[in-house]
C-alpha cells in the first residue's frame, strides 16, 4: 500500500556527537518516559512579563510548553517571541508555526532564527483559515502545507540546504513536529496521512483534542498496521470542557473537533461541570496511556490553564514511564 | 462546474483511463509543439486545457497537474490549496470547514483514489506548488518533459 513512501525511522537516538544538541521533550520521549505537553496561549500584549506569568502555571509539571501561531487565526504575540523569552529563562518550549501568514522565505528565516534564539522544538501546521478569524479579511498565503513545511525543514537540517538548494554555513538541529486529526473525516485516509507526514520528516505527533477513544483506538490500530508506531512519538490531545456549554459551542464551531453525546450528556449531568470537565480529561488520559503507541499527552486547556498542574498530578503521568 | 467536479471524482477510474489514453497522443505529438515552438504552443494549448479540465475538474491552472495522484479531484480547488491531504477542520459530514456548504475536496479525492487502478499515488508527498507555472499548460509540460527525456537517455 505504501509502496512510494519511504518512511525513515525517527525514532532512534541521533549519534552521540550530537547529543548536546537535544531537548528535554526529544530526551524524556527517546528514554520512554511518558511526555506531558501543554498548550500556552500567547498574551495579546507586547509586556514579556505576561508570557512569563502564563508560563509559570505549568513550570515544573511539563516536559515542554506549546507556544501557539495565530491559533484560530486570532492575531496574538508571535510564536517565535514567545519561544524565544521562554526559552532564556530555560523553558523547554514547541514552537508551531502556521503555513497561514508567511511564505517560503520568511519561515524558513525563522526557523534559523528561532534555532539561533535555543528554540529545539518545531510543530509544523498548516494553519487555521482566516475565515475563522479576528481578520477575515486578511489574504491567506499558505504558500506551503504542513507536509513541504516538514520537508523543508528537514531538509535544512540534515541536507544543509534552504528549499533553493542553497547551503546553509550551520544547519538547525531542531526536533521536528507534526499534528495529526484522528477524529476527522475522511478516516481511513487519516493514518495514510500519518504516514505521509513521518515521510515527510515527523518525529513527534500531536493531536487534535481526543474525547472518542474508540475512533482514537482505530486510528492507532491502523497506524500499528502500517508500521509507524515505532516510527514516530503520539502525543495525543487532551483538555477539560468547562460546561456543556463549551462543549456544545466547541462542536459547533472549532473546525475539526468532535465531541461525543455521551460525553455531552456526562457534563450536563454533574452538579459541578467544570469538576466534571477535568474528571473526564483525567480519565481518558489515564486510558489513553494504555494504549500501544501513545508516548504522552497534549494538554490544551484552553482558559482553564491554572488547571493544568492538578490534571498532571491526578493522572499521575509526570516522570512516569510509557506502559 | 461543482456538480461534474463531483461526478469526476466519482469516475476517476473513467478519466484515469481516458487520461491513459489522451497522454501518450499529447507526447506523440511533441515534433509539433517543436516545429510551432513551445512559447507559441503554449497559448492556444493551455486554452484548450483550461476549457476541459475547466468543465471537468474547476482546473485552477497552477500548471503542475496532480490529479492523477488526487482521486481526480482537483486540490486547488481546496480553500487552503493543500496538495498532501485534507486538514484537520474537515466536518463530520465530510463538508468543508471553510465552505460548509461544499464537499471537502480531500474527501471526494480519498474516495475517487479508492476507485483507480493507481489508487497509491495519493500517497505521493507533493512538493510545494511552483507559483511561476500558474496558467499554463501542464499538458505541455508533460510533452515537453516526456520528450526531454527520451533526449537524455539517447
Ligand atoms: C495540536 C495542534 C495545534 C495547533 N495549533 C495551531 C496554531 O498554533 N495556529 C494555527 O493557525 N493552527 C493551529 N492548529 C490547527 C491546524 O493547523 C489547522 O487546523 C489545519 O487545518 C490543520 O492542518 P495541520 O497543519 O495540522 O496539518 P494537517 O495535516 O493539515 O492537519 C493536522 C491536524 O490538525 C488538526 N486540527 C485542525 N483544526 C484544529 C484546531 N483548530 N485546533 C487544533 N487542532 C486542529 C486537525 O485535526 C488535523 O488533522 C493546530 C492543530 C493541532 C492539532
Ligand atoms: S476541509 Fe477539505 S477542502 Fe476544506 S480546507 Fe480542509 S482540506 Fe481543504
Amino acid at each position: 500500500m505504501t509502496s512510494r513512501l519511504t518512511i525513515p525511522d525517527n525514532t532512534q537516538l541521533p549519534p552521540a556527537e550530537d547529543a548536546g544538541n537535544v531537548g528535554r521533550l526529544e530526551r524524556v520521549l527517546r528514554s520512554g518516559q511518558f511526555a506531558v505537553t501543554a498548550e500556552l496561549a500567547p498574551p495579546d500584549s507586547a509586556d514579556p512579563q505576561e508570557v512569563h506569568a502564563r508560563a509559570q502555571l505549568f513550570a515544573g509539571h511539563v516536559d515542554a510548553m506549546n507556544a501557539t501561531d495565530g491559533s484560530g487565526a486570532n492575531c496574538h504575540m508571535s510564536s517565535v517571541a514567545m519561544c524565544a523569552l521562554l526559552a532564556r529563562e530555560g523553558h523547554e518550549t514547541v514552537m508551531q508555526i502556521s503555513c497561514r501568514d508567511r511564505n517560503r522565505i520568511a519561515i524558513q528565516g525563522d526557523v534559523l532564527g528561532a534555532t539561533a534564539l535555543g528554540i529545539r522544538n518545531l510543530l509544523c501546521l498548516t494553519g487555521d483559515g482566516v475565515q475563522v478569524g479576528d481578520h477575515p479579511e486578511a489574504k491567506p498565503v499558505f504558500d506551503l502545507d504542513s507536509l513541504s513545511l516538514l520537508e523543508i525543514v528537514a531538509g535544512l537540517r540534515d541536507k544543509h540546504v534552504f528549499a533553493s538548494g542553497r547551503t546553509l554555513t550551520s544547519a538547525p538541529q531542531v526536533f521536528l513536529g507534526a499534528a495529526a486529526n484522528p477524529f476527522a473525516p475522511p478516516f481511513a485516509f487519516r493514518p495514510h496521512r500519518l504516514a505521509k507526514k513521518i515521510a515527510a520528516g515527523a518525529q513527534f505527533i500531536q493531536t487534535q483534542y481526543c474525547f472518542d477513544l474508540p475512533r482514537f483506538q482505530d486510528f492507532m490500530h491502523r497506524a500499528r498496521d502500517l508500521g509507524l508506531l515505532e516510527k514516530c512519538f503520539i502525543l495525543p490531545g487532551v483538555g477539560p470542557l468547562a460546561s456543556a456549554r463549551t462543549a456544545e459551542w466547541m462542536r459547533r464551531h472549532v473546525p475539526g473537533v468532535h465531541i461525543p453525546d455521551d460525553v455531552l450528556k456526562r457534563l450536563e449531568g454533574a452538579r459541578d461541570q467544570k469538576a466534571e470537565g477535568r474528571d473526564i480529561c483525567i480519565e481518558l488520559i489515564q486510558q489513553l496511556r494504555e494504549i500501544e503507541g501513545v508516548s504522552g499527552v497534549h494538554i490544551m486547556a484552553h482558559r482553564q490553564e491554572a488547571f493544568v498542574p492538578e490534571i498532571v498530578k491526578r493522572a499521575g503521568i509526570l516522570g512516569a514511564s510509557k506502559s | 462546474m461543482y456538480s461534474i467536479r463531483l461526478w469526476a471524482a466519482r469516475h476517476a477510474r473513467l478519466l484515469e483511463l481516458t487520461y491513459q489514453a489522451v497522454e501518450p497522443v499529447i507526447i506523440k505529438l511533441q515534433p509539433l509543439w517543436k516545429s510551432v515552438g513551445y512559447a507559441r504552443a503554449e497559448k492556444p494549448v493551455a486554452r484548450l486545457e483550461q476549457a476541459c479540465k475547466g468543465l471537468l475538474f474547476d482546473c485552477q491552472m497552477c500548471g503542475q497537474c496532480i490529479l492523477s495522484s488526487t482521486g481526480m479531484s482537483c486540490s486547488m480547488n481546496c480553500p487552503k490549496h493543500l496538495r498532501n491531504g485534507p486538514c484537520g477542520g474537515v466536518m463530520q459530514n465530510g463538508n468543508c470547514e471553510v465552505e460548509p456548504d461544499t464537499r471537502c475536496v480531500w474527501v471526494e479525492a480519498w474516495e475517487g483514489s479508492q476507485r483507480m487502478k493507481d489508487s497509491d499515488a495519493i500517497q505521493i508527498v507533493q512538493l510545494p506548488v511552483d507559483h511561476r507555472l500558474q496558467g499554463s499548460s501542464s499538458w505541455l509540460r508533460v510533452a515537453r518533459q516526456a520528450a526531454e527525456r527520451r533526449e537524455s537517455l539517447k
